[in-house]
């Protein structure tokens, strides 16, 4: 009996050795050791021998049959890491292959100029709203203070519709329909595209502006120089000089333009500032009186501040852009730049 | 407005540098634009007399001259010019002279002859662009002076760039006057005095128009010399200003005009009939101006007329039948005040723009006339001569301008400003300003100058103490306000992550004009009511765009003009249609595809992008919102037939397009390749579905294959369609995984192969209930869509 499980381990142990892979092992161990395997076979013919000799006979078993199992392991082990080591050979790539499928594009500049700019504005209260770009005459100028006939007209290069009806000039429109239906107190950005009639080099018949405005009870000309001040402090992460000079608007009094020191020379003077150390940036100014007027809203108990910024110079300034038409020709050459 | 800054410091002169007065004038709110030299770079060159002259023996057109040059010499230069003569004083560049352009001056021979140095043209001097002839300088002038100095060419002219409020800086006097303010000092006027009458002749004025023109000062000066040479300091400083020199007679009108801010004009007399009238014109009247346009005039058109006809623009320029010239003997000088009201937009009207209506729109000073008039009188006596008549003067005093006071609040100072002034610092800027100030007890009356048109209210007076005050010296204040939380709603998509969903599927934002060319918006959108702009700046920018197509296309066009074989764009904006002759601004989102579907990679197979490309970024768009949207195969002028859909809400509402551009276009536009479109409405589009919770079923999904066999023109969304419309709970997805034709399937039919999706929420679908499922679906893809299931 003995002798015969002998020969089973060595048969078994050859055919251990002689298994291909994994599939050939496992039916090797089926043969052995499943239901009806050759040792679970012998384990159960125990069963009609006395106690005496099924303890001796069993743990001889029990050796061949662990004998069996520690060698059926090793060669799995074997076989796995064999398997392992192939497919790391197998699977090995060039990693600095470039990466598959649709690339990701950019946002045009103008965009990404007023998205940084409305998130300033936005961390402190400001509300985004926007208005029709075909106006009327009442909204761009009349309801501003510019009457027909103002001088000032003449510096807004309008494009007609017919007497009534104009390309905006400007974002300032946007404040008086906000204040025709909403009240103070009132903080609005407006950004959006306005129209001159006017082309050259450093102009194009459209382009971009930023309006804001705040209206409250005891707004001043300090807040509207602190809030210009910490926007282009904020816009150009810089710590640049900002100088406000008296200017004119009919619908600001009093008013002012905006200069912020030169961002390319750092205000030393350069071709780009044409040697001042100053860029222009906007204009502002206090809210007239008689905007207010035509708005009813009472200009004794409320005041407030405007400001209005060209919002391609902004993005020429912070980028380094030399041309302005280069903003509609869409060039991908050019709004690849910007990712 | 640019002046000569010698000439501003004859009034005012305060130690500062012309950078620091440039300076000074910008942050007081007269932008300076720009500081030029009033002369090119040279040196050496010193006035010269030409003492003697005789031919050159071997050039018709050089003369030898001997010229003294204030140096125990004189000299001998050989010159070619017409105009030179024995007894002329011009300038002399002496040997070693460096003239504009780095143009050195050393001793040579021309034909034969010695010549030691050159006698110059204003042109060789830089001071003209053209020149004929030498430079003749004054009889006096002082032998030997450089010339730099004769001429003050040490100068700079300023040029400010004046905003229409500050109609008082538009002379020499007003900036002057701006000047002492801003540096605390004193400054004189022109000291004008009478002057003396010769003669009682006077022309008649009568004024009808007493409200337009409340004051008019006319007088007769005979026997002028209308060709006597302006002088030389004259000439000079009008060129500084940028005005040329047109005569004695024209030229002192514009000095006056420079020097004072008055325009004035000067008549033939021997040209006018009968009175002088101030009045609105008369319809149809017509009017040859100076500058040889002519004009129709209107009953709102202000003119000085003769008994005769209109004579003159007022206030904006006069007609050229009346106009003085060579021959003129005897004019009339004319001086007024006109009312800005009157005046604004006229000139404009008829496309004129000049120093005269500028001023009288912005506003001259009413009290300025008498003094103008005299000043113009002894300027054109001393020049060319004449005798003097009387002043005929017609004024209304109830038409002029009044000065009301204005008040200002102290304690609105502190409000608008942010600042407290003290009551001297208010009281001594106002004065400064020629301003007169009444201390009340909560403020000041502050009655302004008549030179000051823009001072009407409280606002004004306390931009002027800012201004004064300095902008830069007010606090900044740091952002303090009331603030309300922001909203964050969940009913509408925000746009900028549409733009992020594209920009992340390659798609580069692009930024059209809004206006277009019309053969292109005809081309593309024929079917659309556009509107024209009445000014266009071209014709390729002259009707506004009914779809953002008209612009991609451009900008597309524009990219493969330059090498560029892949383009993808959107862009969003308005669209602007007419319906109805209701002006409709639309939000669109439009987008532009055309090239491989990928940029050149080697992980893929190169291919063109085609339809379905572009619907996925529009589906992607829409799984954003979580709104169900369909497409439907429709027609668009623009788009290829077989290849456009219409995309429509579960409301039906018409949310946009997809497809391919029309081949016809294609070409026509000049593409070589297909290039792909979509436009959708952003108000639509950017409806967001509000989530709601549904829970989930705890037994399994079981998913069944289905093959069809279809005729061909039945659409896949009419079988998906039909499957939903079933009604069946426990259908939860229909997928779509194969289309086949060919072999096995007869022509004219497809095979569309789908995968049904089940799920019961109370119990796990048993074979049975699933085949009893299926064969209702059958039997109504049967009856409705004709489909069979394949074999």
């Amino acid at each position: 009996m003995s002798a015969t499980l002998e020969e089973i381990l060595a048969q078994a142990l050859q055919q251990l050795r002689d298994a291909k892979d994994l599939n050939q092992l496992d039916q090797v161990r089926v043969q052995y050791l499943g239901k009806k395997g050759l040792f679970t076979l012998q384990m159960k013919e125990l069963g009609s021998l006395d106690p005496e000799q099924r303890r001796s006979v069993g743990q001889v078993i029990n050796e061949a049959r662990n004998n069996f199992q520690e060698e059926l392991e090793a060669r799995k082990d074997a076989m796995q890491n064999s398997a392992l080591a192939e497919r790391l050979v197998s699977e090995r790539i060039d990693v600095t292959l470039p990466g598959r499928g649709q690339s990701v594009a950019g946002l045009h500049p103008v965009t990404t100029t007023l998205r940084r700019i409305s998130k300033i504005f936005a961390g402190v209260g400001f509300q985004v709203v926007e208005g029709p770009e075909i106006e009327d005459d009442y909204h761009n100028f009349e309801a501003l203070n510019i009457p027909a006939h103002h001088p000032a007209r003449a510096m807004h290069d309008t494009f007609y519709f017919d007497a009534h009806t104009v390309l905006r000039t400007h974002t300032s429109p946007v404040q008086i329909r906000t204040m025709e239906t909403e009240k103070p107190p009132l903080k609005v950005i407006a950004p959006g595209r306005v129209y001159r009639c006017d082309s050259d080099i450093t102009h194009t018949p459209m382009f971009h502006q930023v309006e804001g405005f705040l209206v409250d009870t005891d707004v001043s000309f300090g807040d509207l120089k602190g809030v210009i001040f910490e926007f282009l402090r904020a816009f150009f992460e810089k710590d640049v000089q900002v100088r406000f000079r008296p200017s004119y608007f009919p619908f600001t009094e009093p008013s002012a333009e905006f200069d912020v020191s030169c961002v390319m020379c750092d205000g030393q003077g350069c071709r780009v500032c044409k040697q001042t150390g100053w860029l222009e940036v906007g204009g502002c100014g206090m809210i007239h009186p008689e905007v207010f007027k035509s708005v009813n809203i009472d200009h004794e108990q409320f005041s407030g501040f405007a400001f209005g910024m060209g919002v391609e110079r902004l993005a020429m300034m912070r980028y380094g852009i030399n041309d302005l038409r280069l903003f509609f020709e869409n060039d991908l050459k050019f709004l690849e730049q910007f990712k | 407005m640019q002046i000569s800054e010698a000439w501003l410091r004859e009034y005012v002169n305060p130690a500062i540098s012309t950078e620091q007065l440039v300076e000074q004038l910008t942050m007081a709110g007269l932008e300076v634009d720009s500081v030029e030299p009033a002369a090119a770079k040279f040196n050496g060159v010193v006035v010269g007399e030409v003492l003697a002259m005789h031919q050159h023996p071997d050039a018709d057109r050089l003369r030898i001259c001997k010229v003294d040059v204030g140096e125990d010499e004189p000299l001998q230069i050989v010159c070619g010019a017409s105009n030179v003569r024995v007894g002329l004083k011009i300038p002399a560049a002496l040997i070693g002279a460096v003239l504009p352009g780095d143009f050195k001056i050393k001793k040579s021979k021309l034909r034969g002859e010695d010549s030691f140095g050159m006698l110059c043209s204003e042109k060789e001097l830089g001071l003209a662009a053209d020149a004929h002839g030498l430079m003749e300088l004054a009889a006096d002038a002082p032998v030997g002076t450089d010339i730099r100095d004769y001429l003050s060419l040490n100068d700079s002219i300023i040029e400010v760039d004046l905003t229409p409020n500050r109609a008082d800086c538009l002379s020499v006097e007003g900036i002057a006057r701006e000047v002492a303010v801003l540096n605390q000092m004193n400054w004189s006027a022109t000291q004008v005095e009478k002057v003396a009458i010769d003669h009682q002749d006077t022309v008649t004025v009568s004024i009808e128009a007493t409200e337009a023109c409340p004051h008019y000062l006319g007088r007769l000066i005979k026997g002028v010399n209308p060709k006597a040479e302006t002088p030389l300091w004259m000439q000079e400083r009008l060129r500084r200003s940028g005005v040329r020199s047109l005569g004695p007679l024209v030229d002192v009108t514009n000095y006056v005009l420079i020097e004072l801010g008055q325009p004035l004009h000067a008549f033939d007399a021997a040209k006018l009939t009968g009175a002088i009238n101030v009045r609105w014109a008369k319809a149809d009247e017509e009017l040859a101006l100076l500058n040889g346009q002519v004009i129709k005039l209107d009953n709102e058109a202000l003119i000085i007329a003769d008994d005769k006809q209109a004579l003159a623009l007022a206030g904006v320029m006069g007609g050229s039948e009346s106009a003085v010239s060579d021959e003129t003997q005897n004019i009339f000088l004319e001086c007024a005040f006109f009312n800005p009201q009157s005046i604004t937009g006229k000139a404009r009207k008829f496309g004129l723009h000049t120093d005269s209506s500028h001023r009288f729109e912005r506003g001259v000073d009413a009290t300025l006339q008498e003094r103008a008039i005299e000043r113009a009188t002894q300027l054109i006596i001393d020049i060319a001569g004449g005798s003097v008549g009387p002043i005929t003067e017609v004024k209304t005093e109830s038409a002029m301008p009044q000065r009301p006071a204005v008040f200002l609040r102290r304690q609105r100072i502190e409000k608008i400003l942010g600042i407290v002034l003290a009551d001297e610092q208010v009281i001594d800027i106002f004065q400064r300003l020629g301003m007169a100030v009444q201390t009340q007890a909560d403020g000041w009356s502050v009655t302004p100058p008549g030179f000051r048109f823009d001072i009407a209210i409280e606002a004004d007076l306390i931009e002027e103490l800012a201004r004064i005050y300095g902008y830069n010296n007010l606090p900044n204040i740091s952002l303090l306000m009331r603030s309300e939380l922001s909203k964050a709603t969940e009913a509408v998509l925000d746009i900028d992550r549409i733009k992020d969903l594209l920009v992340d599927r390659g798609y580069q934002e692009a930024i059209t004009y809004s206006f277009v060319d019309a053969a292109m918006q005809k081309a593309v959108a024929p079917d659309d009511e556009f509107i024209s702009l009445k000014n266009p700046i071209s014709s390729e920018l002259s009707v506004m765009r009914t779809t953002l197509w008209c612009g991609l296309l451009n900008a597309a066009l524009h990219n493969t003009n330059r090498q560029q074989s892949r383009v993808r764009f959107f862009e969003t904006g308005l669209r602007f249609v007419n319906k109805g002759g209701e002006m409709h601004q639309q939000k669109m989102l439009s987008g532009l595809v055309l090239g491989s579907a990928y940029a050149e990679q080697w992980g893929e197979k190169a291919r063109k992008v085609d339809f379905f490309d572009i619907k996925a970024d529009v589906q992607a768009m829409f799984s954003l919102t979580g709104c169900d949207v369909q497409f439907v195969s429709a027609e668009q002028a623009a788009l290829h037939p077989g290849q456009a859909a219409e995309i429509l809400s579960q409301e039906g509402e018409k949310i946009g397009w997809l497809g391919m551009l029309h081949p016809t276009l294609e070409a026509q536009l000049g593409f070589d390749t297909q290039v792909f479109l979509f436009e959708l409405d952003q108000g639509l589009l950017l409806n967001k579905k509000f989530p709601k919770f549904k829970p989930l079923s705890k037994y399994p999904f079981v998913r069944r294959d289905l093959a069809l066999i279809v005729k061909e023109d039945v659409s896949v969304s009419q079988i998906i369609n039909c499957i939903k419309g079933s009604g069946e709970q426990t259908l939860k997805d229909v997928v779509v995984f194969d289309i086949y034709r060919g072999k096995g399937v007869e022509d004219g039919n497809k095979s569309v192969a789908l995968s049904l999706i089940l799920q019961d929420d109370s119990q796990t679908l048993t074979d049975s209930e699933i085949d009893v499922i299926f064969s209702k679906l059958l039997e109504k893809l049967a009856n409705d869509i004709s489909a069979k299931l394949r074999d």
